[in-house]
């Protein structure tokens, strides 16, 4: 009985969710269709999709699973490069090239997941980094792509539309991920390694696939990038880069999808609107980290979704009263 | 009441972090283009691993713009720069330009100062029919593509072929070299193009190169690599690559006692060089450029140059400042500020006197034909060993 | 140069490269030694510590040992100030949230700096002359001996401070344990802020250091160095001083061979390699106590 309202609610969730989306794809579609974003804009918006992918992918494996992970802007290039070789060079179709680059940016996670995530803490989070960096530096010497100079001829297929499903795509999979077996074996990894070991979890299963699955949405997201921008270098994809996501999802709130979403926002939106004043933009950026780490150190949404929220979750039903649709409030 | 007290605190966080955004967006967004002004978008790089060429190529581009305008603008419109960062990457470099298109509605285009970024640019602003000028970037594929010139990406600067091949023929010829390293910044566009045509070329003249070695920009010690590159004992030594580095491999060369000559490109025009390397170690020393400091007709703008900056200018800023005069021109012969007006005048351009030289835009490649000198770093001054004028 | 010769050479370079990166490790570690946060910002403390040691000697006139003494007080309080301002207000916050606030300090450190003083390198004035030293055809630079002993006095000077003084002592009490140190009568805030104003004192004597070895320096230096030196920390085993050294030195000869043997263009994927390498044979480095984690 407990287990069937659960289920329902999870649906009745689910629907809304989607509804909301359509409405906010019709409203932003109207916007850019209507010419009332500026084109600047109208590719910021692109970037804010791009980024709430790459966000919400590295809160799976750094919020949700616990594993520090500094590289994942790598898979982000392996899924870019691997996507426009296929479209410039073999003429596949968009959809191929973003499937192919997330499956290659999977696999390499998994292969690179294996032995690495045996490490904890910091050792795993400079390991990562490394192997981000090697994967950069690897293609940098790949003349094949370009090497240092980028890849460059990219056909312009990443529009409004793509971005916009395929980050609904990556939100739902993660959050039905996050709330299922598998995903609340992630979290009680998070908690704790040796208990949940203990409790029969296959840790390093486990581990291994948040890290596979979020290299994967990585790879999706990269061959975005890159069908945005006609030109893609290994520049791009630099450990600093890999920061920046880092900075979305522990601004958002880490082990919050909502947090992701708000924490890809707001980074997006700062460094589009400051770019008027070129010479401050890093310096106030810099700052606003600063202070906001200062007043929310827990990020702006904690552990916090938006479905939970008092004005909200009469509209998603309440959480709280039922477990097993149970959110993960900390 | 929990929830409500923390999502309130949230809210508030949230709706502060907007409303910066969105107050600052607001001011910064399209202020209504005045009438008596022509709107120049600079995007360069800023900020990030290269912000020090974006920047000297903006600061040459701002005196010239300064010069224009106490003389009175352009068709007595003021020309007023509008900069934008784009961090030294590509994807940024097309988020900027599309912004200064977009948002501030700029007429024409200067920058980038790196070939990726400029190529990464081209097609926003081709898309939207707004000119460039590409001070710095110097490799072909910037202006054409698939042998196609694009109508909208000009350049103000040499292309690699030309330097590359100068510097073969000036090793084989006047240095008698039979053996050649090349060593280039394996980051760069820009090094790695001239490398490939001074090997092309150097061999095509008899003589072989032992050893094609790189570095990274930014690299601080080159002594690893500098110690395999002695054993091979070239007759020359090719470094096309820029200042910075350039300092320190020369420096670290003479160090490990490797004397034969060292030659080198326009990105060894800084006075960096001969500071970090120092003045012995610089000796035997080559590299093209674009104008000698003891040419009359420069003198005027290493003059202003000093005077506004406190400090010489390097090839970037000398660059920056011919796009500006370029620019100017081309908006003055225009006669107004519509894109593809302005985009027919700077292919028109003709033996214009800038501040490096005289230069005549080629419609076909739209690389510009200037001319080229070869220095030679003695004793801490500059001696001109060879002028090379356009075929 | 016959091959025997050439491998001695690139272990002289490597040597000399990687006492450089012990150097700014060293400070690295002891940072994270006591609070457990990677430091992101270090590299640019040593910046910043190059860029004092420049303007003391240029604008100043100062010659090259109060320059340097100039550099290393003023930025072992920069460091202090940095962790009072920023680090502090988080001691119970989130370690990933201290972590953003790291790199947005490194950010600033950087970027204020770039608007202050250019992007354009700087070069620092030749203070001392570069002798180099030949002994059959093997170059070795009297600098690099001269920044090798420092890495290495500073080393013993470092492990007898910690191992041996009342400071010492209460630094190792409050890395084991802040708050039992704390109930024990040991002023926690004062040692982490101690500990910030030696480790910044050290990457501002490896900030001068580079600036008069290499001759350049600008606002992004800090930025591959640091990250180097913290590879290195963790290579040798983080919190553990000798561990700093020898890592830095590891990584430094790794580089000069494979930059030497096989292709510069290669040789950080190699440092990262031969970290990963390490570290999945001994998971806290080559020092590194392996404590197992209880329930």
């Amino acid at each position: 009985m407990d287990k069937f309202s659960g289920m329902k609610y999870l649906k009745k969730n689910d629907a809304v969710l989607l509804g909301f989306a359509i409405v906010l794809f019709a409203l932003l579609q109207g916007l850019i269709s209507g010419k009332v974003l500026s084109s600047f804009w109208q590719l910021n918006v692109l970037i804010i999709g791009i980024n709430i992918i790459m966000a919400v992918s590295l809160n799976l494996i750094n919020g949700y699973t616990g594993q520090f992970s500094l590289g994942h802007a790598g898979f982000m290039a392996v899924g870019a490069y691997v996507g426009v070789v296929l479209t410039t060079n073999f003429h596949a179709p968009f959809v191929v090239a973003l499937l192919a680059g997330g499956l290659s940016a999977a696999f390499l996670g998994f292969l690179i997941g294996i032995p690495t995530l045996r490490l904890n803490g910091d050792y795993l989070a400079i390991a990562t980094l490394g192997l981000g960096e090697i994967i950069r530096i690897v293609i940098m010497n790949i003349e094949y792509v370009g090497g240092a100079a980028g890849f460059k001829g990219i056909p312009h297929h990443t529009n409004f539309a793509w971005v916009f499903w395929l980050t609904v795509i990556a939100l739902f999979f993660i959050k039905n991920f996050v709330n299922s077996t598998h995903g609340r074996a992630c979290l009680a990894i998070r908690e704790n390694e040796i208990a949940a070991e203990s409790m029969g979890i296959n840790t390093t299963k486990y581990k291994v696939l948040a890290f596979a699955i979020g290299a994967g949405f990585a790879g999706i997201a990269g061959g975005l990038f890159a069908h945005c921008f006609y030109l893609i270098s290994p520049n791009s994809f630099t450990f600093m880069a890999s920061f920046n996501y880092l900075i979305m999802v522990v601004m958002g709130g880490m082990g919050s999808i909502t947090g992701s979403i708000a924490g890809a926002f707001v980074v997006t939106f700062l460094s589009a609107a400051l770019a008027s004043w070129p010479e401050f933009r890093m310096i106030i950026y810099a700052l606003a980290l600063i202070f906001l780490m200062f007043y929310r150190p827990q990020g702006l949404f904690g552990y916090m979704e938006i479905t939970s929220m008092r004005p909200l979750n009469r509209i998603f039903g309440r959480p709280g009263e039922k477990k097993e649709g149970g959110r993960t409030d900390g | 009441m929990f929830f409500s007290k923390k999502t309130a605190k949230l809210m508030s966080v949230l709706a502060g972090t907007m409303l910066m955004g969105g107050v600052l967006s607001g001011c910064g967004g399209d202020s209504a283009a005045s009438s008596d002004e022509i709107k120049i978008g600079a995007n360069f790089e800023m900020t990030g691993n290269v912000a020090n060429y974006g920047q000297a190529t903006l600061d040459g581009l701002n005196l010239a713009i300064d010069e224009i305008n106490a003389a009175g603008g352009v068709n007595g419109k003021k020309l007023v720069v509008v900069s934008a960062d784009n961090k030294s990457e590509a994807a940024e470099a097309v988020n900027a330009a599309t912004k200064l298109i977009s948002d501030d509605k700029v007429k024409v285009l200067v920058g980038p100062a790196v070939t990726a970024n400029v190529i990464a640019e081209s097609q926003v602003a081709t898309d939207n029919k707004v000119p460039v000028i590409a001070p710095d970037a110097t490799s072909p594929d910037v202006t054409v593509e698939n042998g196609q010139v694009k109508p909208f990406i000009f350049r103000s600067c040499f292309i690699d072929p030309q330097q590359g091949t100068v510097m073969a023929k000036f090793a084989t010829e006047n240095l008698k070299a039979k053996t050649a390293v090349i060593y280039v910044d394996n980051s760069s566009d820009y090094s790695k193009s001239l490398g490939k045509v001074f090997k092309e070329e150097f061999e095509k003249a008899g003589g072989k190169v032992l050893m094609e070695e790189a570095f990274l920009a930014k690299d601080q010690d080159f002594k690893a690599t500098l110690t395999s590159i002695k054993t091979a004992n070239a007759d020359v030594v090719f470094v096309p690559a820029y200042y910075e580095e350039v300092g320190k491999i020369v420096k670290q060369a003479r160090e490990l006692g490797i004397t034969s000559p060292i030659l080198g490109t326009d990105g060894w025009d800084d006075s960096k060089v001969a500071d970090i390397a120092g003045v012995d170690a610089l000796n035997n020393t080559y590299f093209s450029t674009h104008y000698s400091d003891k040419d009359e007709s420069v003198k005027g703008f290493l003059e202003a140059f000093e005077k506004k900056y406190g400090h010489a200018p390097n090839v970037f800023a000398a660059l920056g400042y011919d796009a500006g005069k370029l620019l100017a021109d081309a908006i003055k012969r225009a006669g107004n500020d519509d894109s593809e007006k302005i985009r027919q005048a700077i292919e028109e351009t003709k033996d214009l006197q800038v501040g490096t030289g005289i230069i005549t835009m080629d419609p076909k490649t739209h690389n510009p034909i200037k001319q080229a000198v070869i220095l030679q770093n003695k004793d801490g001054g500059r001696v001109m060993v060879a002028k090379i004028m356009p075929e | 140069m016959e091959m025997g010769q050439q491998v001695l050479q690139q272990l002289v370079n490597g040597i000399s490269l990687g006492s450089i990166y012990a150097l700014i490790a060293l400070g690295y570690t002891m940072i994270y030694g006591i609070i457990k946060l990677i430091n992101f910002a270090h590299g640019d403390i040593y910046m910043v510590g190059a860029y004092i040691g420049f303007f003391a000697i240029t604008q100043a006139g100062l010659s090259i040992v109060p320059a340097l003494l100039v550099s290393l007080v003023t930025t072992a309080m920069l460091g202090m100030l940095v962790e009072k301002l920023a680090y502090k207000p988080l001691r119970h916050a989130p370690r990933l949230s201290v972590l953003i606030t790291a790199i947005g300090v490194s950010f600033f450190l950087e970027y204020a700096s770039m608007y202050f003083v250019s992007p354009t390198p700087r070069t620092f004035p030749a203070v001392m002359d570069s002798v180099a030293i030949n002994i059959g055809g093997l170059v070795i630079n009297g600098q690099q001996l001269l920044i090798l002993g420092i890495t290495f006095v500073l080393m013993v000077i470092l492990t007898y401070i910690v191992k041996f003084t009342n400071t010492g002592k209460a630094m190792r009490a409050a890395s084991f344990d802040t708050e039992t140190a704390q109930l024990m009568g040991i002023n926690s805030d004062r040692i982490i802020s101690i500990t910030f104003g030696i480790g910044s004192a050290l990457a501002a004597v490896a900030g001068v250091l580079v600036g008069i070895y290499y001759n350049s320096i600008d606002p992004l230096m800090g930025i591959m160095p640091g990250l180097k030196a913290f590879v290195a920390a963790v290579l040798g085993g983080i919190g553990i001083l000798p561990g700093a050294v020898v890592g830095g030195i590891i990584l430094g000869v790794v580089e000069a061979f494979v930059s030497g043997f096989i292709s510069s263009t290669f040789r950080d994927a190699a440092a990262f390699a031969i970290l990963i390498i390490v570290l999945l044979v001994r998971p806290t480095g080559i020092f590194g106590k392996n404590t197992k984690e209880k329930v």
